[in-house]
């Protein structure tokens, strides 16, 4: 398996729970790297605090395991003074929308060239299942033990105001869809966040009455569709997938080289 | 276009953790979980290699190899 050369295999088995899927992830990511013949050697991947963070320990790519919520301000440091690098940031939903909400709205204003990915458990799966700002009104979680009633985020509306450039959304059940959407984010020049979700067995599942891993993948196949499609249209309340934006708007590190090369000449 | 030959399913039973999902969306039924559940290909003539497995393993522990033969 080519996949494995950006793999570092020594620490495998991983330490995610049976049928997790932020091990899918990391599978799509990866053929989604493959596919676009990346060298690892150009390719950063940050990541913060959770479940979801421990993504960047089973990558052979340079890898910055940094504190809750700042992986994008770390992420935006390295861009910055290296933008030749290709920047790769999952992030879990409770560390990309909660601990690092601030973060996440400023590095999309920003339109930074970064590839933001969040992995949507809906919960804080590594402290013990507490519900998360994307949980949503009327689940169960550990801190919710009589259901929620937050409202969640929606990833993709949020990314869209605060000036995302490329907004996707897909699932761990729609895998060959994930990676052709990882492969165009990551190829589109600007900020880029594709929001996937991913099952959490363990807790999301088990105090929600979703059922095992398969269960959970069954639902992701049976409740959202396909931006576009006719099920969609029929159907409002399934959720959509696919490419919500993609388009051009000035990048931030060339805005900043503009800016470098406008000071240099007044100097000189 | 040819049709894919299966040459072996290359499992990692070391990294396999038994959660199904190779076994329960494989569209041929190839897969079982044996004893130990681990996964198994028991039924590997019906294997149409679309590679969902390989894709879907949340444990990277699936890997489809295709006869790449005379055709």
């Amino acid at each position: 398996m080519a996949i494995k050369d950006y793999l570092r295999e020594r620490f495998f088995p991983h330490m995610w729970c049976p049928g997790c899927g932020h091990g899918t992830v990391l599978n799509t990511l990866l053929r989604a790297v493959e596919d676009l013949g990346l060298n690892k050697n150009d390719i950063v991947m940050t990541s913060g605090i959770g479940c979801s963070a421990r993504i960047s320990g089973y990558v052979d790519f340079h890898s910055l395991h940094t504190i809750h919520g700042r992986a994008l301000a770390f992420a935006t440091g390295v861009k910055l003074s290296r933008p030749e690098l290709t920047l790769l940031v999952p992030m879990g939903d409770g560390d990309a929308l909660a601990i690092g909400g601030n973060h996440f709205i400023h590095a999309a204003r920003r339109n930074i060239d970064i590839t933001a990915i969040v992995m949507n458990n809906r919960i804080y799966g590594m402290t013990g299942g507490q519900y998360s700002p994307l949980s949503g009104p009327g689940k169960k979680a550990t801190t919710a033990p009589y259901k929620t009633i937050d409202n969640q985020f929606d990833v993709v509306e949020l990314s869209k105001a605060a000036g995302a450039s490329f907004v996707a959304r897909t699932t761990t059940y729609h895998v060959q869809e994930a990676i052709e959407i990882f492969k165009k984010a990551i190829t589109h020049k600007g900020f880029s966040v594709v929001e996937i979700l991913t099952q959490c067995p363990t807790h999301y599942g088990r105090k929600n009455k979703e059922g095992d891993a398969v269960n959970m993948l069954e639902i992701y196949r049976d409740t959202t569709a396909k931006v576009g499609s006719k099920a969609l249209t029929e159907n409002p309340a399934l959720l959509g997938r696919g490419i919500f934006v993609d388009k051009d708007t000035p990048e931030y590190c060339e805005e900043y080289e503009k800016i470098i090369q406008l000071a240099m000449r007044e100097v000189a | 276009m040819a049709k894919k030959k299966l040459k072996e399913h290359r499992i990692n039973r070391d990294w396999c953790k038994g959660c199904g999902i190779c076994v329960k969306f494989c569209p041929g039924k190839v897969l079982e979980l044996d004893a130990m559940e681990k996964v198994v290909a028991v039924r590997p003539k019906d294997c149409i290699c679309c590679k969902l497995c390989e894709l879907r393993c949340p444990d990277l522990a699936i890997e489809i190899v295709e006869d790449e033969g005379d055709e």
